[in-house]
C-alpha cells in the first residue's frame, strides 16, 4: 500500500438549507457562526465559511422556490447566460459557483459539506461523486470509525464532475451529509447531535491530516448508485398505485434479493424485485422524490481499497 | 336517578339533534336521531398523505365505506392544496370555519380557504343547522408520535363519547388516544365543525408529502370501526353508559425565541416522540443548539401532544400540554322513528 501525497487543505465551507425544510442544517449553520463569533478564528483548524446556500427557500420553509437548487450545479447551467426569465435558484448557483468555486478550478474551495436530511431511515449517509477522490475516502472511514449513534455510510454516484449537479461538486472535495430520518420542516434534537458530531469529525480530520502524518489507508465498503425504481402509477392519471411495502420500509441499505416485497397496492397485492441481481436499495419513501418519479434508488456494494495519503505543503 | 341524568344529559349536549330528542316519551337512554348522512373528509392540508389516498380509493370504489341505511361521501376538501402537495394556499382551511368567515360575502378577493369554507358549508352545513351531516370524520396525519388519535370538541356530545367509546375498544390491543380541545381559547374552528358530530382522525408519526403504508392501514382501520359504530347504532343498539379516558387540551407551549422570533431551541430528545407519556416539572423539554438543557417549569404533570409537530412552528406551538381526565358518556340509542 503505496503512500499518496496531497495538498494540504486549506479552506472549507458548511452549507445548510440548500433545500429550505431541511431544519438541520438550517439551524447548525447559524449554530455554527455563533461558535466562532464566541470562540474566535482559532476555533477551527483552517477558515470555515459557513453559507445558507437557499435563503429565499429557507424563509418560505420549503424545499425550492423555482427549482431544486441541488440541481443546478452542472457545468452548463453554471455557465448559462442569466434573463429575466432564469429561475431563482440558477442565479443563486451561480452565486454559490463564484463565491466558493469556480468548479473545476484551483481558486475552488478545498472541501464543501452540505448539509440535508432526508425522510428515508438513512442513518449518516456521506454522498460524493468520485471513487478515487482519497480525501473523500479518508474523511468518509474516519466518520465510520468515530460516530457511533447512527449507521455510516458512503454513496457514490458515478458521474463526471462537468455533470454532476449537486452543491458539493463545485468543490475539490465535496461531500453531502445526508441525515435522517427527519420530516421536513422538522428538527429533531438527535438529528442536529448528530450532524454537529459529523461536522466537527470532518473538521477533527482535517486538522489530522493537516498535521503531516501519514493517515493508514484501508479497506471500506461503499454503495455504488445503480439505477432509481418508480412506484407503480396509474397509466393515465400518472397517480401511484402502490405505497412502499411495509417489509420495506424503513430497511434502507438492506440487501433486496428476488421476491422480497417492494410495494403494497392500494388492492391489497404485493409487489416483488424481480431483478436477478441483489441490490441495497435507499432513500427508500423520500417525501421530495414522489414528484421525481422515485420510490427509492438502488445501489451495489463494493469493496474499495484506499492508499496512505500524506499532506505536503506545496 | 336515571331520569335525572337523562335529563343533565339533554340540558348540556350541546348537539343533540334538533327537537327530536325523545324527552317526552321515557326513555332510558338520551336518544339521538338515526344518522342519515356521513362525510369522510381528506386533503383539509395537502400534504397529510393518508387521508387523501384513503378519500381518493373510496371516491373510485365506495364499496368499504358503505354502510345500510347511511350515505357515506368521501370528500376532498383542499384540492388546490393537495394539487400542490402544500398544507394551505392562502390560510389553514382548518382554521377557516368561524362564523365571520362563512358569512362573508364571496368574491374574488376572498383567500381560497375561505371561499372553499363557504362551499364546503354549504354542501355539509350549513354549521349549526339541522339539514347539517349528522357526522363528519376528518382524516389528519401528524409529524408527532401520536398513534391513531380521536379529536373531540366537546365532552357533553354523548353520541361521539359513544362512538370513541367504541372505536378505542375496537381497536385494541392497538392504542387510540381521545384528545379533547374545549379550551376556550385554544379551540378552534375546524372543517368538520359544520356537522352535528365532528370527529378528528389524526395518525403519526407520518412526515409531510410521505405516505406510509402502516400508518395508511390504522388510519383505514379506525374509520371501518366509526362506521361499524354508527351501523349498529342505527340498527337500534343500545349503548350503555360507560366512561372515557380522555386529554384535555390545558396550554400550548411554544419554543424558546429570541428576539426576531427564530427558535433558539429543539424539542429535548427526551420529550421528542414521548406523546400522551407524563411530563413533570424538572423534566427536560428543551435542548438549545449549544446543548443546554431547559427543564419543563409548570406547576404539575401534563401529558403532551403535538409533539413536534412541523405545521405548527409557525403558530407558535413545540406542543400542547393536555390534562387526563375520565368523561362520562349517558346511554345513548336511536330514537324511534
Amino acid at each position: 500500500m503505496g503512500l499518496i501525497t496531497l495538498p494540504v487543505i486549506r479552506r472549507m465551507a458548511v452549507c445548510g438549507g440548500t433545500h429550505g425544510n431541511e431544519l438541520t442544517g438550517v439551524y447548525l449553520v447559524p449554530e455554527l457562526e455563533r461558535q466562532r463569533r464566541e470562540k474566535g478564528d482559532t476555533l477551527w483548524p483552517v477558515p470555515v465559511t459557513t453559507v445558507l446556500s437557499n435563503p429565499r427557500a429557507v424563509k418560505e420553509c420549503k424545499r425550492y422556490v423555482n427549482k431544486d437548487l441541488n440541481r443546478c450545479f452542472t457545468s452548463a447551467i453554471l455557465s448559462s447566460p442569466v434573463t429575466d426569465t432564469t429561475p431563482y435558484e440558477v442565479q443563486r448557483a451561480q452565486e454559490l459557483n463564484s463565491m466558493l468555486g469556480p468548479k473545476g478550478t484551483a481558486d475552488a474551495t478545498d472541501i464543501i459539506c452540505d448539509l440535508h436530511n432526508t425522510t428515508a431511515n438513512m442513518g449518516l449517509t456521506v454522498i460524493s461523486y468520485s471513487h478515487t477522490n482519497w480525501v473523500i475516502m479518508h474523511i468518509y472511514k474516519y466518520l465510520q470509525e468515530k460516530i457511533t449513534k447512527v449507521p455510516v455510510r458512503l454513496i457514490l454516484l458515478n458521474i463526471p464532475i462537468c455533470d454532476a449537479y449537486s452543491l458539493e461538486s463545485v468543490a475539490k472535495h465535496g461531500i453531502s451529509l445526508e441525515v435522517g430520518p427527519q420530516p421536513h420542516g422538522v428538527v429533531r434534537a438527535d438529528i442536529f447531535n448528530v450532524m454537529k458530531e459529523g461536522v466537527n469529525v470532518v473538521l477533527d480530520w482535517i486538522q489530522h491530516f493537516n498535521s503531516g502524518k501519514v493517515i493508514e489507508g484501508a479497506e471500506v465498503d461503499v454503495f455504488m448508485f445503480e439505477k432509481s425504481v418508480d412506484y407503480p402509477r396509474d397509466t393515465e392519471t400518472q397517480n401511484p398505485l402502490a405505497v412502499i411495502h411495509p417489509q420495506l420500509q424503513d430497511q434502507d441499505f438492506c440487501l433486496l434479493q428476488r421476491g422480497d416485497p417492494l410495494f403494497l397496492t392500494f388492492s391489497g397485492e404485493t409487489v416483488g424485485y424481480d431483478e436477478e441481481e441483489p441490490l441495497h436499495p435507499f432513500f427508500i419513501n423520500e417525501a421530495a422524490y414522489y414528484e421525481k418519479g422515485i420510490a427509492f434508488h438502488l445501489a451495489r456494494k463494493k469493496t474499495l481499497v484506499i492508499p496512505n495519503i500524506q499532506a505536503k505543503n506545496d | 336517578m336515571q331520569t335525572g341524568l337523562l335529563y343533565n344529559a339533554v340540558q348540556t349536549s350541546g348537539h343533540l339533534g334538533w327537537g327530536t330528542v325523545a324527552m317526552s316519551s321515557p326513555c332510558n337512554a338520551a336518544c339521538f336521531p338515526r344518522v342519515r348522512r356521513v362525510a369522510i373528509f381528506g386533503g383539509t392540508h395537502g400534504n397529510e398523505m393518508s387521508g387523501i389516498t384513503l378519500v381518493n380509493m373510496w371516491m373510485k370504489n365506495g364499496a368499504e365505506v358503505q354502510r345500510n341505511g347511511v350515505l357515506t361521501k368521501p370528500f376532498i376538501t383542499n384540492p388546490g392544496a393537495v394539487e400542490k402537495c402544500t398544507r394551505y394556499i392562502d390560510t389553514d382551511l382548518n382554521r377557516a370555519f368561524t362564523p365571520e368567515n362563512l358569512s362573508t360575502p364571496s368574491g374574488d378577493g376572498l383567500p381560497y380557504e375561505v371561499q372553499r369554507a363557504k362551499e364546503i358549508n354549504q354542501l355539509f352545513g350549513p354549521k349549526g343547522s339541522p339539514d347539517a351531516y349528522d357526522v363528519i370524520f376528518d382524516l389528519h396525519n401528524t409529524t408527532s408520535n401520536m398513534g391513531s388519535t380521536l379529536i373531540l370538541e366537546s365532552s357533553t356530545d354523548h353520541f361521539n363519547l359513544q362512538m370513541v367509546h367504541y372505536i378505542k375498544k375496537a381497536a385494541a390491543p392497538e392504542s387510540c388516544a381521545v384528545l379533547l380541545n374545549e379550551h376556550p381559547q385554544l379551540r378552534y374552528a375546524t372543517t368538520r365543525s359544520v356537522s352535528t358530530h365532528p370527529v378528528g382522525l389524526e395518525v403519526g408519526p407520518q412526515p409531510q408529502g410521505v405516505l406510509r403504508s402502516n400508518i395508511f392501514e390504522s388510519m383505514r382501520m379506525i374509520v371501518k370501526h366509526a362506521l361499524d359504530f354508527i351501523e349498529l347504532f342505527n340498527s337500534g343498539v343500545e349503548f350503555p353508559t360507560c366512561t372515557v379516558e380522555a386529554f384535555r387540551v390545558h396550554e400550548s407551549v411554544d419554543y424558546p425565541r429570541d428576539t426576531n422570533g427564530n427558535i433558539t431551541a429543539m424539542v429535548h430528545p427526551r420529550l421528542q416522540d414521548c406523546d400522551w407519556e407524563p411530563l413533570n416539572p424538572g423534566d427536560p423539554m428543551f435542548q438549545t443548539f449549544d446543548g443546554w438543557s431547559i427543564p419543563y417549569a409548570g406547576d404539575g404533570p401534563v401529558y403532551p401532544a403535538f409533539i413536534n409537530e412541523a405545521a405548527y412552528y409557525e403558530k407558535q406551538q413545540a406542543f400542547v400540554a393536555t390534562r387526563r381526565e375520565t368523561l362520562a358518556a349517558a346511554a345513548i340509542r336511536k330514537a324511534s322513528e
